[in-house]
């Protein structure tokens, strides 16, 4: 003051700067930077009436449930890593991961629910790339996905993004009318209704391992070790001629489609972690009964092979996200791929094998040189070899 | 696919089958030595197809299987040291030391991690200049000349915190070795195609002829094996023993010259122990010279921990080819890949899990529906 000037004082307030481009601690502390992300990126993202509450759960219509119908309900957690693949990211690998779960039950897939562990300094951008997958996906596949959370880890405690999802469908009863099958569904508000036809007799048993019997045809929906393959090239810098892209999608339209055909199914299984080779050994497993496959039949893509044959791996072990296993009653295998061949997901359909009764709990394999060999289920993970 | 499908046509197969059974009049025991082929003849099957004259045993060239368990030991008490980043190949980690496994160590917050290659693990050193890098260098003559280049690499690019734990054997003292052994039945070799095509196959005439034996080269798709069993079966028939190359499509008499020169300049001879073996003279590599200061065994103090192995595994017998996998009681039974006594149990290349990955059932629960190779 003592030159006469007056004095400017200018308001600062260390208010702290928080960058939007990448995850903070702050955006699971509850306060506003929490809100702000589930405003911008999920609920823009994912809005539909359930949601839309903002309550602390979903409260959901069942329009159309009627006595007989029951419902399905599974939860899977994805922690895959690159978080982005080809053909794919965690995003949609979880909402097709759930769905599919639900698919194999024989249920239609209605709601979905996720919970996001995220960890300190994710980048946001990664963040909008995968929910703007799983709203893709989910429009695809025809469920909504109606409540949500989100925590935030310090960094070096997550891996970016850890996404749990949790699904309902349901399985539909299905009555028999003078002119045949009908089924009586469920029309959630968001579904337009369909016309779907006939199915498995009336009061026919579940569809799961408890069904498969001697005398079942094997199908699979498509070639096998995509997913796998294209995770595993990225993780170890493996570039191909034409890219391995993953194979994952909903398959709930081939399962609808075989369901509407009225295939009599007696089991559906997804084809992920361990591949077809584990799958059939659980199934082999619990219902004491051998199945034979012929290794010619099984289609792998020729590049997926080569990649399987550098690596030393094993396609028949490697996770698919967009395949699965039909067990059918060998009189309706010709008739069930038909059904499934005209279906974009699972036009790769082909029968690989049947189930017999003895030797039980056992895997055959014939091979391509015209052994027999037992697939057996994997100990521990795939490691590749020496030389 | 190329240079794939056509080794595993069925119809091929049956012809080269057929040839084998004219030939046999009386039975042979013929050894594979690599156990990469140990893995196709079991996966693919390929015993239902040969006569009951022939009898294969399975060799000692799984690299996982032979690696002496000091080693094991010494990999698991350097992975354990904060400061280290220690690479090896898959196959190894769940190999059992005296009382832990690298897949133990690494649960319990050791830095192991999986490479494919030697120089994988030298380009972690040179991105993590704070810590050691330790490649677990483990194999035959197949995977010798990458690790040579991974040490020269690392001497000639002064990356001083990359080591390499050595455990490289040789196939031609080990074949002598089982052949001078009394209890020796092997009346004829598969030779490793890939331990060829580095090293060629000159070196083994002299052992052809020194202990009669046909050996034939051979590589390691199903048509491959039939077509090297023909081979050798035609030998030992007509009373011949020479060298012969099924493999020729990847293996040249002279093999891999560069390779080879690289590894002369790396890595000098020395005697080694083979586990379940014991020691062999002259019968595998350690770093020479100016690469010494690449060895991980001279960079780390010893473990101490006094080596234990299952007194229960046979493992020695069956590398040995005197014993097959199902002849130890120990075997699918307390012996399993979850819970290996053993390390022919652990790597894919290894007869017993081989055994019981492919052929354990039809064994146990004997039934004629499927002829094994395990109950012939």
């Amino acid at each position: 003051m003592a030159d006469g000037k007056p004095t400017t004082f200018t308001l600062s307030c260390p208010v702290p700067r928080v960058a939007d481009d990448r995850i903070v601690l702050a955006h699971g502390g509850g306060g506003r930077l929490t809100h702000q992300l589930i405003e911008k990126i999920f609920l823009s993202a994912f809005s539909n009436a359930a949601l839309d509450q903002r309550h602390d759960g979903a409260v959901l219509p069942l329009d159309g449930l009627t006595t007989g119908s029951r419902l399905a309900f599974t939860t899977d957690s994805f922690v895959v890593s690159p978080l982005i693949f080809p053909g794919g990211n965690i995003g949609d690998l979880a909402v097709n991961g759930t769905v599919n779960d639900l698919a194999m039950c024989g249920a239609r897939p209605l709601y979905l629910s996720a919970g996001f562990i995220l960890e300190e300094g994710l980048e946001m951008e990664t963040l909008r790339t995968v929910v703007k997958s799983m709203q893709e996906a989910a429009a695809r596949a025809g469920v909504q996905l109606v409540t949500g959370d989100t925590k935030v880890v310090d960094k070096g405690k997550g891996d970016g993004i850890f996404i749990n999802t949790s699904g309902i469908g349901v399985v539909e009863y299905r009555t028999r009318l003078t002119n045949g099958f009908e089924r009586v569904r469920l029309q959630p508000r968001h579904q337009e209704p369909t016309t779907t036809g006939a199915l498995a007799p009336e009061g026919g048993p579940t569809i799961g391992p408890t069904a498969v019997q001697p005398g079942d045809a094997v199908i699979i929906s498509g070639d096998l070790g995509r997913h796998g393959i294209a995770i595993l090239s990225v993780r170890e810098g493996l570039a191909f001629e034409s890219p391995i892209l993953s194979d994952t999608a909903s398959v709930w339209p081939a399962v609808e489609a075989l369901l509407s055909a009225g295939i009599e199914i007696h089991c559906l299984r997804d084809l992920t972690r361990g591949g077809l080779a584990t799958t059939l050994n659980e199934i082999a497993g619990d219902r004491n009964v051998c199945i034979k496959l012929e290794e010619s039949l099984i289609p792998v893509d020729e590049t997926v092979q080569s990649a399987c044959e550098i690596l030393g791996l094993d396609p028949l072990y490697v996770a698919n996200e967009g395949r699965f296993a039909a067990f059918v009653p060998e009189a309706q295998a010709a008739a069930a791929l038909d059904v499934l061949k005209k279906v974009p997901v699972s036009q790769g359909s082909v029968r690989v094998g049947k189930v017999e009764e003895t030797p039980g709990r056992t895997v055959v394999l014939q091979s391509r040189i015209g052994g027999n060999r037992v697939v057996d289920m994997l100990s521990g993970e795939q490691l590749p070899r020496i030389c | 696919m190329k240079f794939l499908s056509e080794y595993r046509d069925q119809k091929a197969a049956e012809q080269l089958a057929q040839a084998i059974r004219k030939r046999v009049t009386r039975p042979w025991t013929i050894m594979e030595i690599c156990g990469g082929q140990t893995h196709t003849i079991v996966k693919s099957g390929l015993e239902d197809l040969l006569p009951r004259e022939i009898t294969l045993v399975h060799g000692p060239g799984c690299p996982v299987c032979v690696t002496p368990i000091e080693l094991i030991d010494k990999a698991v008490a350097i992975a354990a040291r904060p400061e280290v980043i220690f690479c090896s190949f898959g196959d190894m980690l769940r190999v059992p030391g005296s009382s832990k496994s690298l897949f133990d160590v690494k649960a319990e917050g050791a830095d192991v991690r999986i490479v494919y290659s030697p120089l994988d693990a030298l380009k972690l050193a040179k991105t993590n200049p704070g810590r050691q890098v330790v490649f677990f260098a483990v194999g035959f003559e197949t995977t010798a000349p990458a690790n040579a280049m991974a040490a020269w690499q690392a001497d000639h690019d002064h990356v001083e915190n990359f080591s390499l734990l050595i455990s490289h054997v040789l196939v031609p003292p080990a074949m002598e070795a089982l052949l001078s052994s009394e209890n020796c039945v092997v009346q004829g070799f598969l030779a490793a195609g890939h331990v060829c095509t580095v090293m060629g196959y000159e070196e083994y005439v002299p052992i052809a002829a020194r202990y009669n034996v046909p050996i034939v080269v051979t590589g390691f798709e199903p048509m491959d094996l039939l077509e090297g069993i023909l081979m050798t079966v035609t030998q030992l028939e007509e009373g011949r023993h020479e060298v012969e190359n099924q493999y020729s499509r990847a293996v040249r008499r002279e093999g891999n010259r560069p390779a080879q020169e690289r590894i002369a300049e790396v890595f000098e001879i020395i005697p080694r122990q083979w586990r379940g073996l014991g020691e062999i003279p002259a019968s595998g590599f350690q770093l020479r010279g100016r690469f010494k200061k690449h060895d991980a065994n001279l960079r780390f103090p010893s473990s101490g921990e006094p080596a234990r192995e299952s007194p229960e595994c046979i493992a020695g017998l069956i590398l040995q080819g005197i014993k097959k996998p199902h002849d130890c009681p120990a075997f699918a039974v307390k012996c399993t890949p979850e819970n290996p006594l053993g390390a022919p149990m652990v790597s894919s290349e290894g007869a017993c899990a081989a055994y019981y990955h492919y052929g354990r059932r039809q064994t146990h629960d004997v039934h004629i529906e499927l002829p094994s190779p395990a109950s012939r």
